[in-house]
């Protein structure tokens, strides 16, 4: 048996679309085999299906050797398979060891299997308390949970799903060393991630996927980032031009000792945040995600009001009472990380959907409360054009576009105002490099033209390109914003640990 | 006195167990993440059909039989509106609620000041000769003992078993269940029924039991406190028993007062379901272990699998 697992000629059509075109992949035992592409590319559908949670339209699947059929994803856990997916399938409301013991077959027995979890935990370097509840523990320690629970079933194939977009530097550190050492053990491994430095350093083979077919199979270790990437895109990717800023903008965007309460049980408080974002610069908050990003966001944005009006205050004036229209009247344009149905109504047409958030400040588009569909086309047109929005027709739904494509547009359609203060959260999230790069680019335009841009982004790559400065989140605190400049990946890690809850340890980081 | 005492300990007995029975399904269903308003309607439909086929093969046990599937049918109903068709549970539950009451008042037409038959009390030898404790205790119809035993059932299976384990994580996130190759809308199917039987009994126990004819709206309103109930016990089968109870002697003591002639407006007093639940709702909300642990996270939401 050479290889462990083959996928041969698999197509899966969904409705007009190739999701994956003739694909072959062959895995060996104890190989970490990198599985590459943009977004869409047709990576997640060729996990799913061989994680039997989708069905092929054409091809054929081996198992050692001899031709499977896997219907379900009990099947192929049955056959060894285990995945650990990008959105972890677990449940918050449960134990570690109930989450666990819902994967595993055979007997119910939680004392017999707790027993086992810290063991095994323990034994791999990813300790687990089988009692806690999962609402309790970081992303960090959900995604362990998940990585146990494949172990425990002693895996001949592990599928992971871009493991390292949720944990901070050290975490992933300390998930290479265990892969390592279960690919020593025999285990092979399918390893997606769009972090090409770790795919280099971490695997063995890497197969290029590029709009549903393979494209290259090569060996990382040879390769350099760029090769691999130019790869994935098909051609060059254009590099995000950040012209340096002079320093002494005035502060446009002001957060002095901003406190909010979580509200909702899985929520995070957010305490005590100060930060000054000044004309001319983009600062960008760094944090693993769930730190209370979208808490800050809502505190930011508006959608929550804050307990004091001076705690936010927008060119000097004090807006923490005020809301979302408020602020935007004031100057201020937001985009949302969830584009779908919190950025845009996905039944609404592009025009209306540039109507929804600058009714208020945009004179053109309503008068004596009725739409002027004109202006509102008019905007939308820019935008579509500037962004190089592709659509299927004139003036589509906005469910109708592509992710990156919607993404594109409701940055657009805030940078198009040409905003004084622009808070963004995951700019480019589930965007493609050549996108990113426009709306990255977008972004450090408009501070150079003299606005202040907040940044909240999960993706350090992103960060490094765009900020001035950089603050970490960490359970709902906010680090001091240092200049990027004096910040390496490893010392964010430390931050987004939390170490910043004790000033020295925030000096010892910046030293 | 203490004839007077028993007398009211009994009817609290009596009024509480239709409450339990209905509340208990509807904390399953809850739990694995459905929420059936149509509690009434099945009760209002168990009722009739139950008092129907007990007046007609003179047995009760087929009464409660007959009731229990009249339960379990117009759940079905709910189920394939709710998961198959995907339609609003919320919308759904209430026009089931219609649907039972008009459909109860079809049926029990001609059961209208009808003896019914009644289920007779097990009356346990000797215990039940005991003094005071022994009525209390030993002296009850079937379907109060049935009520508990349930609810002992309910708490084992929920978290002492995978069953359970299972129910409980399709209500807490569908999306990991089905990730982890769970049916979803097969596991929820099961806990409608089970909520839709529980219901209907609970609908017989009214037409058999508690008052042994057929009136129309006899229901009145208990499928509603049973919903208020379930949040009431913050989903926990034990609390859920203790609730009922509770329930059922806050409605009893209002016709007792007003026998003796102390005037406490009975409008206020048959608001006070709703008023403690409204209370409790206060309260659990405002403790985030509570909530966390055991509101399913789930709760009216639709499954749609994605494929």
């Amino acid at each position: 048996m050479e290889y462990l697992l083959e996928a041969l000629n698999v197509t899966k059509i969904f409705g007009t679309l190739k999701a994956n075109d003739n694909v072959t992949l062959k895995v060996k035992p104890g190989e970490i085999h990198a599985f590459l592409g943009e977004n869409g590319a047709g990576k997640s559908t060729l996990v799913k299906m061989i994680y039997g949670a989708l069905q092929p339209t054409s091809g054929e699947f081996r198992w050692m050797g001899s031709p499977v059929t896997i219907a379900n994803p009990a099947a192929a856990r049955k056959l060894g398979i285990g995945m650990v997916f990008q959105h972890f399938s677990l449940f918050d409301a449960l134990s570690v060891a109930e989450n666990i013991a819902l994967a595993m077959p055979g007997d119910f027995d939680m004392a017999k299997l707790s027993e086992k979890i810290s063991r095994v935990s323990k034994d791999y370097g990813l300790p687990l308390e089988p009692t806690a509840i999962v609402a309790d523990l970081s992303v960090g320690e959900r995604q362990r949970i998940e990585i146990v629970r494949c172990l425990l079933q002693e895996p001949k194939l592990l599928i992971m799903d871009e493991p390292t977009a949720v944990l901070t530097p050290q975490e992933a550190d300390q998930l290479f060393l265990t892969l390592g050492r279960l690919a020593r053990e025999g285990c092979a491994v399918i390893y997606i991630s769009h972090r090409l430095e770790e795919v280099k350093r971490l695997c063995h083979n890497a197969t290029i996927l590029r709009h549903g077919k393979v494209v290259a199979n090569v060996d990382p270790t040879k390769e350099t980032a760029s090769s691999l990437a130019k790869l994935m895109v098909g051609g060059e990717i254009h590099v995000v031009r950040a012209a340096r800023k002079d320093k002494g903008g005035a502060v446009r965007l002001k957060l002095e000792g901003l406190n909010l309460h979580a509200d909702g049980p899985f929520a995070v408080e957010l305490k005590n945040i100060s930060l000054d974002v000044r004309a001319g610069e983009v600062v960008a908050i760094a944090g693993v995600a769930g730190n209370g990003q979208s808490e800050f966001f809502d505190a930011v944005s508006g959608e929550r009001s804050l307990p004091r009006d001076a705690m936010l205050l927008i060119d000097g004036k004090p807006m923490g009472y005020h809301g979302v229209n408020a602020r935007r009247n004031a100057g201020a344009a937001f985009v949302p990380e969830e584009r779908l149905g919190h950025g845009a109504v996905p039944g609404f047409r592009l025009s209306e959907n540039v109507i929804l958030t600058r009714h208020s400040s945009d004179e053109a588009l309503v008068k004596s409360g009725m739409m002027q569909k004109n202006g509102a086309s008019g905007v939308s047109e820019r935008v579509i054009k500037a962004f190089d929005v592709r659509k299927g027709k004139p003036d589509p739904e906005a469910r109708a576009l592509s992710g990156g494509n919607l993404q594109k547009f409701v940055v657009g359609r805030e940078l198009d105002r040409k905003p004084g203060v622009l808070v963004v959260n995951q700019p480019t999230w589930g965007v493609d490099a050549g996108a990113s790069a426009t709306i990255r680019q977008a972004i450090i335009d408009l501070a150079r033209q003299g606005s202040a841009v907040l940044v909240i982004s999960q993706d350090l790559d992103e960060i490094f390109e765009v900020a001035d400065r950089i603050a970490v989140i960490s359970r709902g605190q906010l680090s001091e914003a240092y200049p990027s400049s004096e910040l390496s990946a490893e010392k964010i890690g430390l931050l987004m640990a939390g170490e910043h809850e004790t000033r020295e340890m925030a000096h010892a980081a910046r030293a | 006195m203490n004839d007077q005492l028993l007398s009211i300990i009994l009817t609290i007995i009596t009024a509480s167990t239709p409450l339990l029975l209905a509340s208990i399904g509807e904390l399953v269903v809850e739990r694995s993440g459905v929420l059936n308003l149509g509690v009434e309607g099945m009760m209002a439909v168990g009722a009739v059909c139950g008092f129907g086929a007990a007046l007609t093969t003179g047995s009760p046990l087929i009464g409660i039989l007959a009731a229990i599937a009249a339960g379990v049918l117009l759940s079905l109903l709910f189920g394939f509106l709710t998961l198959t068709m995907i339609s609003n549970q919320v919308a759904t539950g209430l026009a089931l609620t219609l649907l039972g009451l008009g459909l109860a008042g079809l049926i029990g037409e001609s059961f209208v000041g009808q003896p019914g038959v009644k289920l007779q009390n097990l009356d346990i030898p000797v215990l039940s000769a005991i003094p005071f404790i022994g009525p209390i205790l030993f002296g009850q119809d079937l379907l109060v003992y049935v009520s508990l035993a349930i609810v002992a059932g309910v708490s084992y299976v929920l978290f002492r078993t995978k069953t359970g384990l299972i129910i409980r994580a399709v209500g807490d996130s569908h999306q990991s269940a089905h990730a982890l190759g769970y049916s979803v809308i097969g596991v929820r199917y099961l806990a409608v029924m089970f909520g839709g039987g529980c219901a209907g009994l609970a609908g017989g126990y009214l037409s058999l039991a508690y008052t042994p004819q057929w009136v129309e709206n006899m229901t009145s309103g208990r499928g509603w406190i049973a919903l208020a109930l379930v949040v009431f016990a913050s989903w926990l089968p034990w609390r859920l028993a203790i609730g009922a109870y509770l329930f059922g002697t806050i409605t009893i003591l209002g016709f007792s007062l007003q026998a003796i002639g102390i005037g406490i407006p009975s409008q206020l007093l048959s608001s006070l379901p709703y008023i403690v639940t409204i209370l409790a709702l206060v309260v659990i909300s405002g403790n985030r272990a509570l909530t966390r642990a055991n509101t399913p996270a789930c709760l009216g939401q639709p499954f749609v699998p994605d494929r």
